[in-house]
């Protein structure tokens, strides 16, 4: 449904995006995971149309943004990442007038802004002025207008910021319920998000895609790659080169500090253990082993851990 | 078409909305009305005078075009007042999308960028027609007490509203070019006082000088249409200030989206 294909965008100082390439199927749910600034609102904008690439191509149900790009508006809704509201306006004038501009017929336009006022669950402050709803309202008024004439592909740009813990659960259901008939792309920063509605997880870092899986997937990768924590009684300088010396260890540093006595986090590659080993070079060294554990990583561990690279100087992921 | 009008309806009931049209239209109303009182006033002094001077001589007076000279006059100082309330008129018309974000919207929505423009252009000068609509009173008024020429004043109108299109369509392009609606505002009318004052530098320069100064003087091309002339040259003058500033918010937007 969506195929973006080597996307870049350049500014006169930076590169916001570097040679992204993805596609989205019809009926998915694609997540994207970024930090801020990470270029997850400039990738929408540019499939929106909102603004142009400056190289690569992206076809939305095979149209190029470039070429036909009221072709490829009329398939997208899209929540920006500040809901685009006229706060003077009633909620119900609101929305009319977006789907007049969407081209929804006058004589379908009532029973349209209807349906999508039943679906976000706004009926009840139709008459109300935008200005006056709380954060919530004014968010899923912002959903509503991009549900307005029923796209086929819906891009939302964190759609659930700003919302409480009960909305939010009400706009996954919503976003869950609209797979299927509806190809939705939306950005997030919350982890727990992306597993709970998305089929598919594209992680974005200073503009680079680090990591495309499943949400399982993801944490099955790097079930086997697990952080280590060991104390060590011996001259801290020594023992860092002597665990970096190591096969299968991704990065090494010292978590905690107490004269000889320290604390080591160690990283290891996917899928090995190197628990035996470590254990034997810092006894074979006649050091003193004072603690060795190992904990699993979470997804959101995986997050901070592709995404800032300066703090892992050799990453076991990102560099690709 | 039909996107131009949902675009401009939107726009020209937001006018209503804010305290802005309340303020401009009062503001115009009053001061228009004022003047043509004014105006009336000089007129009746003069016959008055003149009326005292034929008796003394015993010669009538000239033959004088009392109700052409009041339209003339309340037109130009309608054209002036105009030079003041026009950028309050386009100041938001994209500084406030551009600040709430909105321009996002429009942009994506399945409209092209000329209808966006278009659009607001139409709600600017739908709410200039309406200021020009109160006069209506004080023509109905010359209309009832005398009998003017109506060539003149047709032309004066016409004259007004090209001025007035020109004008909207320089403070538009002006209103992409910052968020924020005061801004906006001042940059234009600074601009429209340059183009004023244009006039005022040409009298001291040179011929060939003069000639382009006062060729670029935005009020100065008003005067033949409000004596009644309508030349071509004038016409296109206006026109084509319309068409730059329509043109030049089309190029705004399109370099917004590389900026933004």
């Amino acid at each position: 449904m969506i195929s973006v294909e080597n996307l870049t965008k350049r500014y006169a100082t930076k590169t916001a995006i570097d040679g992204v390439s993805f596609q989205v199927e019809k009926g998915e749910i694609l997540g994207f995971l970024g930090p801020n600034g990470a270029g997850k609102t400039t990738t929408m904008r540019i499939i929106t149309g909102y603004m142009p690439a400056s190289g690569g191509t992206i076809k939305v149900d095979g149209f190029d943004v470039a070429d036909q790009p009221l072709e490829v508006r009329r398939r997208i809704g899209y929540l920006p990442e500040n809901p685009p509201l006229y706060t003077e306006m009633k909620v119900l004038n609101y929305l009319q007038f977006v789907g007049k501009l969407k081209g929804v017929s006058s004589a379908g336009l009532r029973d349209e802004v209807h349906r999508v006022m039943e679906k976000v669950n706004i009926t009840d402050v139709q008459t109300r002025i935008i200005s006056k709803l709380s954060k919530g309202y004014k968010q899923r008024v912002g959903i509503a207008q991009a549900l307005l004439n029923d796209p086929p592909v819906l891009i939302l740009d964190e759609p659930t910021i700003g919302l409480d813990p009960k909305q939010i659960h009400e706009v996954r259901d919503l976003v869950k319920g609209l797979a299927g008939n509806h190809t939705v792309v939306l950005s997030t920063h919350i982890l727990p998000e992306v597993e709970q509605t998305c089929h598919r997880v594209i992680i974005i870092d200073h503009g680079k895609i680090v990591a495309v899986d499943t949400p399982q997937n993801l944490r099955a990768q790097i079930q086997g790659a697990a952080r280590i924590f060991v104390e060590v009684d011996g001259p801290p300088a020594d023992v860092l080169s002597a665990v970096k010396a190591l096969p299968g260890v991704a990065n090494v540093q010292i978590a905690t500090e107490d004269g000889t006595k320290n604390r080591f986090q160690i990283e290891s590659e996917t899928g090995r253990d190197i628990r035996t080993d470590l254990a034997r070079t810092v006894v074979n060294r006649g050091w003193g082993l004072l603690e060795l554990h190992s904990e699993n990583m979470s997804l959101e561990d995986i997050f901070i851990k592709l995404t800032t690279a300066e703090e892992i100087p050799a990453p076991v992921e990102s560099a690709s | 078409m039909k996107n131009i009008f949902v675009l401009a309806e939107r726009d020209f009931k937001t006018y209503f909305v804010s305290p802005i049209a309340y303020v401009v239209l009062t503001i115009f109303v009053f001061l228009s009305g004022l003047f043509f009182n004014f105006f009336l006033g000089v007129m009746v002094q003069q016959v008055a005078s003149q009326a005292m001077r034929a008796a003394q001589t015993g010669q009538l007076p000239e033959p004088f075009d009392m109700p052409g000279w009041i339209a003339q006059n309340f037109f130009n100082w309608v054209s002036f007042i105009m030079l003041f309330l026009l950028p309050m008129i386009t100041m938001a018309l994209f500084s406030e999308e551009k600040k709430r974000g909105t321009i996002e919207l429009l942009l994506t929505a399945p409209i092209t960028d000329l209808q966006v423009v278009l659009g607001k252009f139409c709600a600017a000068a739908a709410f200039y027609v309406v200021l020009l609509v109160t006069t209506g009173v004080e023509m109905a008024a010359l209309y009832f007490y005398s009998k003017p020429a109506s060539g003149p004043i047709l032309a004066g109108y016409l004259g007004l509203l090209l001025y007035g299109l020109a004008v909207l369509a320089i403070g538009m392009f002006i209103s992409t070019l910052t968020e924020n609606q005061i801004v906006a505002a001042v940059i234009t009318f600074g601009t429209l006082l340059m183009f004023w004052l244009i006039d005022v530098f040409a009298r001291g320069a040179g011929e060939s000088v003069k000639a382009v100064l006062s060729y670029l003087s935005i009020l100065d091309h008003l005067n033949e249409f409000l004596m009644g002339v309508l030349s071509t040259s004038h016409v296109i003058f206006y026109l084509s200030l319309i068409l730059l500033g329509i043109f030049l918010t089309y190029r705004s937007l399109d370099s917004l989206r590389w900026r933004s």
